[in-house]
């Protein structure tokens, strides 16, 4: 990463990032791609994410599904740990508790390849600022 | 349906921590840049004090007011030190901000230093959490590479640099001149304030110390006003507050609700209720420091002020939920275990205070507690209180007061009756054989560890109270219902 300016520079780099971002979960737009995101913070990783995480990477693209896995922090569902949270373009994101490989592999073949409704869904209660 | 606002927690499960460009693309750095080119120390400052934000460490001070006082103390040095030290037991809020969101803390810790004159920023963390640590690294060094950490930051000419101290995770380190202490190699032990760090702190020098939670709130009230941050929460409490719902709660996790939410939305709305459906006995906020609140305390709106009248306090946030499985005495002699472990011993009503408030509630819940103990018990925990010299001390009696005021029934069936109505003093239970029930299958006698239970095949079998250690094996094993607690 190249040094920052001047809030100029970090101004133009967050646009940059944001337009990235935002084109990631656009249904048309030809960067867009499913988002999988899991929780790895001391408590998901405890309760077992980190075998999660290396299946949704390897599955995916064993299974040709381009997406981005990626590791978050907590998202404050200890009770449901290990969890994931799936955005298929244009849709909103939606989270699953309780997430092995075997639950991994039901959320790849059933949620993400024929956008069936599966259990373990995790109600979203909140915002962010 | 209660609402759960995110601010400190805004980046936790949404970004990767370990990405600097997941944390700019949602404005992270931004109010820094702002801070640094636009703004003078004296207005961010104003900023702060207008939001009201107030210390998230439990303390409730005033965030911009302490920023002040720093900046006014003339010195050639001095430091800005995060409080990274959780030691609440049940609670976890820093630690996920620092490893869900590492970057907010340091850009916090920038603009505090750029706000009270200090070039050094330290972070103080216990070596529990090496993921935190770990993290915090991989962000310092991320932020160093791209000029927002360092020497000349986005090339005003600011210079501010974080490092890291690592506790060995005492609780009395969590009070900030222990906390100072044991950053500059000696033993983690408070003195008296004043002087406060803010004018005298680490090496003698004027120090900033702020909480984890409460950094984490400032890039965002920079960056969306301080109107915007008064407007959430209550009169003297603004903006948000970060749980750890933990305990007999279905959904244990992190909530961060606007201030001012009651108790009821927290557990039962956002937290999904009490397990298996049980009725809600109290909740202990503040962990060892707090006291209990109970079922008239349900509708009362969270907020420093009103959970100090409820004798309690807000503490960083542990918030334990407790059914009618629960005894309150048991409840308040685990506390008082855990400070009698965690007092560093310099003073002596915390050190042999709270000892003898262990003992005496020792006793009372092994059924020899008389009514002058309970007496003694109030007594005592008001020395402590009052005499103590720090904030460890000053508070750890709270959960032996706030038992006794709300539930001071159940001390007195423990005293006169030699009952504990939730079964968990076992000292004063016996285990009991139904005779009605009891088929002789001789089940519960193999099991019996100290071979306390006689009897023949298909006999009544009888269980030697002399010899029982009350374990439960048998009650555990029979299958017949036969065996009762009385």
């Amino acid at each position: 990463m190249a040094i920052l300016e001047s809030i100029k520079s970090l101004t133009e780099l967050r646009e940059k990032l944001k337009a990235k971002q935002a084109a990631l979960s656009q249904k048309d737009n030809p960067q867009s791609t499913i988002q999988v995101k899991v929780t790895m913070a001391t408590c998901g990783i405890a309760s077992g994410s980190r075998p999660v995480y290396d299946f949704m990477k390897e599955e995916l693209s064993k299974r040709n599904i381009p997406a981005l896995v990626s590791q978050v922090g907590c998202m404050g569902f200890c009770y449901a740990e290990p969890t994931i949270e799936v955005t298929m373009p244009g849709k909103s994101p939606v989270i699953f508790g309780f997430v092995n490989t075997k639950k991994a592999d039901e959320i790849i073949e059933r949620f993400i390849r024929k956008g069936e409704v599966i259990d373990g869904v995790i109600p979203m209660n909140y915002e962010t600022a | 349906m209660a609402r759960q606002i995110r601010i400190a927690l805004r980046n936790c499960g949404v970004i990767d921590p370990e990405r600097i460009e997941d944390y700019i693309s949602r404005d992270g750095y931004m109010a820094l840049a702002t801070v640094l080119t636009e703004l003078s120390p004296e207005a961010v400052i104003e900023i702060l004090k207008k939001s009201g934000l107030r210390g998230r460490g439990g303390g409730g001070f005033p965030a911009g007011l302490k920023w002040e006082i720093t900046r006014k103390v003339q010195a050639d040095q001095k430091y800005v030190v995060c409080n990274a030290d959780e030691g609440d037991p049940g609670a976890f809020m820093d630690r996920s901000i620092l490893e869900g969101d590492p970057h907010a803390v340091l850009e916090a810790m920038t603009i505090n230093g750029y706000c009270t004159g200090a070039s050094k920023g330290l972070i103080y963390i216990r070596a529990e959490y090496p993921l935190a640590v770990e993290r915090l690294k991989t962000a310092m060094k991320q932020s160093r590479e791209m000029g927002l950490l360092g020497n000349n930051i986005l090339q005003t000419g600011f210079n501010f640099d974080i490092d890291i101290r690592y506790g060995a995770g005492a609780f009395v380190c969590g009070e900030e001149t222990a906390l100072i202490h044991s950053m500059e190699g000696l033993r983690g032990e408070p003195t008296v304030k004043p002087p406060f760090p803010s004018v005298e702190g680490y090496l003698k020098k004027p120090t900033n110390v702020n909480n984890v939670e409460t950094f984490a709130n400032v890039p965002v009230i920079i960056n969306k006003g301080w109107e915007w941050f008064a407007s959430i929460g209550t009169e003297k409490s603004k903006g948000t507050k970060v749980f750890a719902l933990a305990g007999k709660i279905n959904n244990v996790g992190l909530v961060e609700v606007p201030m001012g939410t009651t108790l009821r939305e927290v557990i039962y709305e956002i937290g999904g209720g009490i397990q298996g459906g049980k009725e809600f006995k109290a909740a202990q906020t503040g962990g060892p420091s707090g006291g209990c609140l109970t079922k008239k305390h349900l509708d009362t709106p969270i907020d420093y002020d009103n959970l100090i009248a409820a004798g309690s306090m807000m503490g960083s946030g542990g918030l334990i939920v407790m059914d009618e499985d629960d005894c309150m005495v048991a409840i308040a002699k685990f506390y008082l275990g855990f400070t009698v472990e965690e007092s560093c011993g310099k003073c002596s009503p915390c050190r042999i205070g709270n000892k003898r408030l262990f003992e005496l509630l020792e006793k009372i819940t092994q059924g020899n507690g008389t009514m002058e103990d309970i007496d003694k018990l109030r007594n005592l925990s008001t020395v402590i209180k009052d005499t103590s010299l720090c904030g460890l001390g000053q508070s750890s009696p709270n959960p032996v007061l706030s038992t006794i005021e709300n539930f001071i029934g159940e001390y007195h069936e423990h005293v006169k009756d030699k009952k504990c109505r939730s079964k968990v003093c076992k000292s004063m239970m016996q285990y009991l054989v139904v005779p009605e029930k009891c088929i002789g299958c001789t089940l519960c006698a193999r099991n019996c560890p100290v071979n306390a239970i006689s009897g023949e095949r298909k006999q009544v079998h009888l269980i030697d109270q002399e010899k029982c250690i009350k374990c439960g094996a048998c009650m555990e094993k029979c299958k017949f219902n036969a065996i009762i607690i009385n």
